[in-house]
């Protein structure tokens, strides 16, 4: 069960990764969109954005260069790549909410048809803060968020309204689950793409808002 | 020159009860821990403490909620601390979330004489319900506060005797303009140089913020030591 779940957590990562262009200034939101760094192609020059005050964000480090001072927004040790910046937390968000990073890829608990994102809190349990979510999510050129498709009770992730508290309105761009890849445009939810071993009809009726079919979409895309 | 002390308790304490704390780090990295120690053994109580996050259970400021010696928390992500979640179910412990961005232009706010600000930051959640908001351009803006404190304790690499600083990597996060929103600015640093030691171009932030230093060996825990194979 284990390794199907990883699976399909490195096939929504990879479709993720795809979103990246050459030259972009991106940042990973913690937990599955840090798992995209991973399948960041070579023939790409990317530069990751961390909201602690990194900017060039390397691989992990091997066990003699670990820094205690040296961390990812997740608070894992990491490394910086040649070229990397260091700067306070009010100029890291600075340059997030002035609109200078071109993507940030950000997990979700519920996104509606309108584009509003809920990834922040569940009421009743307990409250671990938004952290730098809802200043991201206002920042950034575009907003892609990965999630699975359905929650772990098979209900729909993507709906018409979030019952959830939300993170912000309105700002999402993009959805890419294990199922499909949706954009969200002034006429409604665009479905673009369909996953490997996913049918439309399946896309349909595991999504609570009426979707719009592109007329390019593709089938089998990832 | 600036006062210096000779441990973390020295520092910290003539920090009255009822104080409000900025305290500076990004989970345990930049936070100033022996000043840290120095208030659990000086027993300070009712303190509001602003800081991004809280600690976790055994350090940090984890160790003064264990204390009861915080009344009164404004963070941004404080989801590694079963204390905490503890006290604030049973109402102990008091607690205002602010997104991170909006904390961290709170405080620069606070120590730059501004007094609120517009962000888009919150608009149309939670965190925007009660506070005035205003549309520019067409889009709309939560007025946010800045924040100031009575006592601000942080952490840089390098001081020189008159205060100038220079931090280490991620551990610069809120400290630059936590040093800026104290009335009284503490400075826990791993090494004092004397004046004219630091590059004038090199300094992060200026002497005329620190009230006070604090040369102490830091342990620097790691929350998540993460390595790659090989």
């Amino acid at each position: 069960m284990r390794g199907i779940k990883s699976n399909v957590r490195e096939r929504i990562a990879r479709r993720a990764e795809q979103e990246i262009e050459s030259g972009y200034y991106v940042n990973l939101g913690i937990g599955m969109p840090t798992l995209v760094a991973n399948y960041i192609s070579e023939d790409k020059v990317v530069v990751l954005q961390s909201e602690n005050g990194l900017l060039g964000i390397g691989e992990y480090p091997a066990e003699d260069e670990v820094d205690p001072d040296l961390i990812n927004a997740g608070k894992e040790t990491v490394t910086a790549i040649k070229g990397a910046s260091y700067f306070n937390s009010a100029e890291s968000f600075g340059m997030i909410r002035g609109g200078h990073i071109d993507l940030a890829i950000l997990g979700g608990m519920e996104v509606s048809s309108q584009g509003d994102l809920a990834n922040w809190m569940i009421p009743g349990k307990m409250i671990k803060g938004m952290g730098g979510a809802m200043d991201l999510v206002h920042g950034a050129q575009k907003i892609t968020v990965i999630m699975d498709h359905v929650n772990k009770d098979g209900a729909p992730k993507i709906v018409k309204e979030c019952s959830l508290p939300l993170t912000g309105k309105g700002v999402v761009n993009r959805i890419i689950t294990d199922r499909a890849v949706l954009d969200v445009t002034k006429e409604g939810l665009v479905v673009r793409e369909i996953a490997n071993g996913f049918t439309l009809e399946e896309v349909k009726n595991s999504t609570e808002p009426d979707i719009i079919v592109s007329p390019s979409i593709r089938y089998d895309a990832y | 020159m600036k006062r210096q002390f000779m441990d973390g308790y020295d520092a910290v304490k003539d920090i009255p009860n009822g104080s409000t704390l900025m305290v500076g780090g990004f989970g345990l990295v930049g936070i100033p821990e022996q000043m840290i120690l120095g208030l659990v053994e000086s027993g300070v109580k009712g303190l509001t403490v602003i800081s991004n996050n809280c600690g976790v259970d055994d350090w940090g400021l984890g160790l003064l909620l264990k204390n009861h010696q915080i009344t009164k928390m404004i963070g941004s992500y404080v989801g590694e601390n079963k204390e905490f979640e503890r006290q604030v179910l049973s109402g102990e412990l008091e607690v205002e979330l602010t997104p991170q961005g909006t904390l961290a232009e709170r405080i620069r706010a606070g120590g730059a004489g501004i007094p609120a600000f517009y962000t888009p930051a919150g608009v149309g959640t939670p965190v925007a319900e009660g506070k005035e908001t205003r549309v520019f351009d067409g889009k709309e803006y939560v007025l946010e506060k800045g924040l100031k404190a009575d006592y601000s304790l942080i952490r840089a690499l390098k001081a020189d005797e008159m205060g100038n600083l220079i931090y280490n990597k991620t551990a610069r996060n809120f400290n630059p303009m936590i040093a800026a929103a104290g009335k009284v600015t503490l400075v826990e640093v791993e090494q004092i140089v004397p004046t004219g030691m630091i590059e004038p171009d090199q300094i992060h932030t200026p002497g005329i913020y620190v009230q006070g230093l604090l040369e102490a060996v830091q342990e620097k825990r790691i929350e998540r030591r993460t390595v790659r194979e090989g």
